[in-house]
């Protein structure tokens, strides 16, 4: 990375406050497809100027695998050691890499003492595109490219944002295509729910693969994703469907990166 | 004279009957847990008239929407006419409103033809049901009881009508004729074309007339009893139930109040919790459920929307969200009965995880909300699956292996994976 990314750790000896927290998240801090999707999101907020800082090692899982998974007393630990330390920083904005953070922060930190204003990456990008801050220009171009979006569960349906990843790809003046169940009507892709930890029950194929089977009938370049659960399940399934020369799976960030020359 | 006693004794018998098995429901509901829903009135009201009123999540499916349109709108505006058959059994008048004059011919007209729409409408769910492989009428916990409950449902509906169309075309002719007691008025836009078919005697048209009369209200009072024993329970319990449903986000799950406290206590030794007793995490049976999930059962409509939209069931799992709604209704009216025969204190040993809902089932839910999302009730499965998996995990510890591996590193490397804390950061390093 051309830039160093800035801690609260560092920010607070300084006596400065950042504008917006980035909660980057476990997979986007240790999986190595979305590590990239980190980084990419990092580019984005040193580009725009936006004064950010990561927690760094001081984060921790918020707790929403356990939480899905019935262990609510992992979850309300974590949740409350994590408060502790957002309250201490004294964060009031937080943007996060990945749906079921930004879920859990938003909807379930409040009623354990932890309230802020959550956004996730895809509504920062689409707000500094409605800002002019970010255009698409100076990168890869994406003009006439087909490109389908796949919604995340905990986007879409649980949280009713639909419009603001969309927002970042029509800016692209790509073309965009719906897959038959797109929006509220949007099929999982298999990891939520705790099921990422484990194999699947038996049945007739994996969910990821139905996802994929339904994605690739729209015939994309590439497919968008905004959660790098999502990533992983879709990058498995065109790899299994042996389709990995012909179509990409980018995060909206990656995506908005490249196009921005990032 | 006899026969108004009869009427009042029938009428009088089936409300008696009807209230006393819809009480037993509401006492079966009661028996789940406490669940906050009284909070901001105005927006569950606006929800109510939206969804229960306006059908508003039915249009995802515009042909089913279209005819069960039909059948609604027939269901709530038939019942006007029922006040007068109840009225003309009671005082032994016949058709007591005919005064309304202009009034009263445009709503007999408009009940002939809805009417007709319910018929037809009926006929074509009869069909769709059988003969067309529609597939969300096809799971597995559609077995024989769920599957004819449906057609009686049709079919009765259907009797109905005609019984209704019969009686008026009846009338119509002996109107005609000038027979005693049989008053000038109704317009019958549709039964005028049934005429023709009936006899042309008096007394055989009075015979006609009455006996489709005590088919149809005796009719409607059978079907009134039958409404406790099947899906078709719907149309009573869909208002309150859509008025008491979750206004928060759906992504949003519950936290555990009582979980709350105790780990409040476990990170405060100081920490005193306002109440005790913190009774049992999760559900292991229907009873541990809230009386939101019960009362979700008991609406519950058998439609099969939720499980054609869940990506385990689509996949071939053996998970059904529908199946979930069913299990938890017959446990709780399992229970129920079990109170009924036996007293309060009663156990049966069984239970609604294991006994009605598998393990394998539970697991394979990706919480995605679709279920919820396509519920045209606003029913939630997912709760109650929630619920089931809080069980085994808290108070079981029967997780899956690999969820109890992830649950490990979340609490020693505070992440999901087996990682070190200390490398969490690392990504800013690389390129
Ligand atoms: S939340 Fe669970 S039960 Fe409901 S549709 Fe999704 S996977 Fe199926
Ligand atoms: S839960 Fe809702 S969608 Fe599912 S079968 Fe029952 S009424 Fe239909």
């Amino acid at each position: 990375m051309e830039f160093k990314v800035p801690t609260m750790a560092e920010l607070m000896a300084a006596g400065e406050e950042p504008e917006i927290l980035f909660w980057v998240g476990c997979a986007g801090s240790y999986d190595e497809r979305a590590q990239k999707i980190t980084r990419d999101i990092c580019k984005i907020l040193h580009h725009v100027g936006i004064k950010y800082a990561v927690l760094g090692t001081e984060e921790s899982c918020t707790g929403d695998p356990a939480k899905r998974a019935g262990n609510e007393f992992l979850f309300q630990m974590q949740a409350m050691t994590n408060i502790e330390v957002l309250n201490a920083y004294n964060i009031k904005k937080i943007v996060t890499g990945c749906p079921h953070c930004f879920n859990t922060i938003k909807n379930e930190y409040p009623g354990l003492g932890g309230t802020y204003e959550v956004i996730h990456h895809t509504q920062l990008i689409q707000d500094l595109i409605n800002e002019g801050k970010l255009k698409a220009e100076g990168g890869e171009s994406f003009k006439g490219k087909k490109i389908t979006y796949h919604d995340p569960c905990y986007l879409g349906r649980g949280n009713g944002i639909y419009e603001a990843p969309r927002k970042a790809l029509e800016v692209l003046d790509a073309q965009l295509v719906e897959m038959k169940r797109c929006k509220s009507n949007g099929l999982c892709c298999g990891a939520g729910g705790a099921q990422m930890f484990k194999e699947p029950e038996k049945g007739r194929k994996d969910i990821n693969v139905e996802r994929v089977e339904e994605a690739l009938q729209t015939e994309p370049q590439f497919i968008a994703a905004g959660c790098p659960f999502c990533m992983t399940m879709l990058s498995d399934g065109i790899k299994l469907k042996d389709k990995e020369q012909e179509v990409k799976v980018l995060d909206i960030a990656e995506i908005t990166a490249r196009a921005n020359g990032l | 004279m006899v026969a108004q006693i009869i009427f009042l004794v029938i009428t009088l018998a089936a409300i008696a009957l009807f209230t006393i098995n819809l009480r037993k429901i509401i006492r079966n509901i009661r028996l789940g847990k406490p669940a906050d829903r009284k909070d901001q009135p105005m927006k569950r009201l606006t929800t109510m008239l939206r969804v229960a009123f306006g059908q508003s999540k039915m249009v995802v499916r515009p042909i089913p929407a279209f005819l069960h349109f039909f059948v609604y709108i027939g269901f709530v505006i038939i019942n006007i006419e029922v006040l007068e058959i109840m009225i003309d059994g009671l005082f032994g008048t016949h058709r007591i409103f005919y005064g309304l004059g202009g009034l009263y011919n445009f709503l007999i007209g408009s009940f002939e033809i809805l009417a007709f729409t319910v018929w037809v409408s009926c006929a074509i769910f009869l069909v769709r049901r059988n003969s067309l492989k529609i597939k969300r009428f096809y799971g597995v916990e559609m077995t024989s009881w769920p599957k004819s409950d449906a057609n009686y449902i049709l079919i009765t509906e259907i009797l109905l009508m005609s019984a209704f169309l019969l009686m008026n075309a009846a009338d119509a002719k002996l109107q005609l004729l000038g027979a005693t007691h049989y008053v000038n008025a109704g317009a019958f836009p549709v039964s005028q074309y049934l005429m023709n078919l009936l006899p042309s005697t008096e007394q055989a048209l009075i015979i006609l007339e009455r006996s489709c009369w005590w088919f149809h209200i005796i009719g409607i009072l059978a079907f009134l009893n039958y409404l406790p024993y099947s899906k078709h329970f719907h149309i009573l319990f869909a208002f309150p139930n859509t008025y008491f449903s979750n206004l928060e986000p759906k992504g949003e799950f519950t936290n555990m109040p009582s979980v709350t406290n105790e780990v409040k206590a476990m990170l405060d030794p100081s920490f005193v919790p306002a109440d005790a007793a913190p009774g049992k995490f999760g559900a292991k049976d229907a009873t541990d459920l809230t009386w939101v999930n019960l009362m979700n059962a008991y609406t519950c409509t058998e439609c099969g929307r939720c499980t054609s939209v869940c990506p385990a069931n689509i996949t071939g799992k053996l998970l059904s969200p529908r199946k979930i709604m069913m299990d938890t209704r017959d446990r709780i009216a399992e229970i129920g009965k079990n109170i009924d025969k036996n007293g309060a204190e009663h156990q049966d040993g069984k239970s609604l995880l294991d006994d009605y809902i598998s393990r394998e089932e539970i697991w394979a839910c990706t919480s995605c909300n679709a279920c919820v999302e396509a519920c045209p009730v606003n029913i939630d499965p997912l709760q109650i699956i929630t619920e089931l998996r809080r069980f085994t995990v808290m108070e079981e510890s029967q997780a899956p292996s690999s969820i109890n591996a992830m649950m490990g590193n979340i609490e020693n490397n505070q992440a999901p994976w087996k990682y070190s804390p200390a490398d969490r950061f690392n990504w800013a390093q690389e390129s």
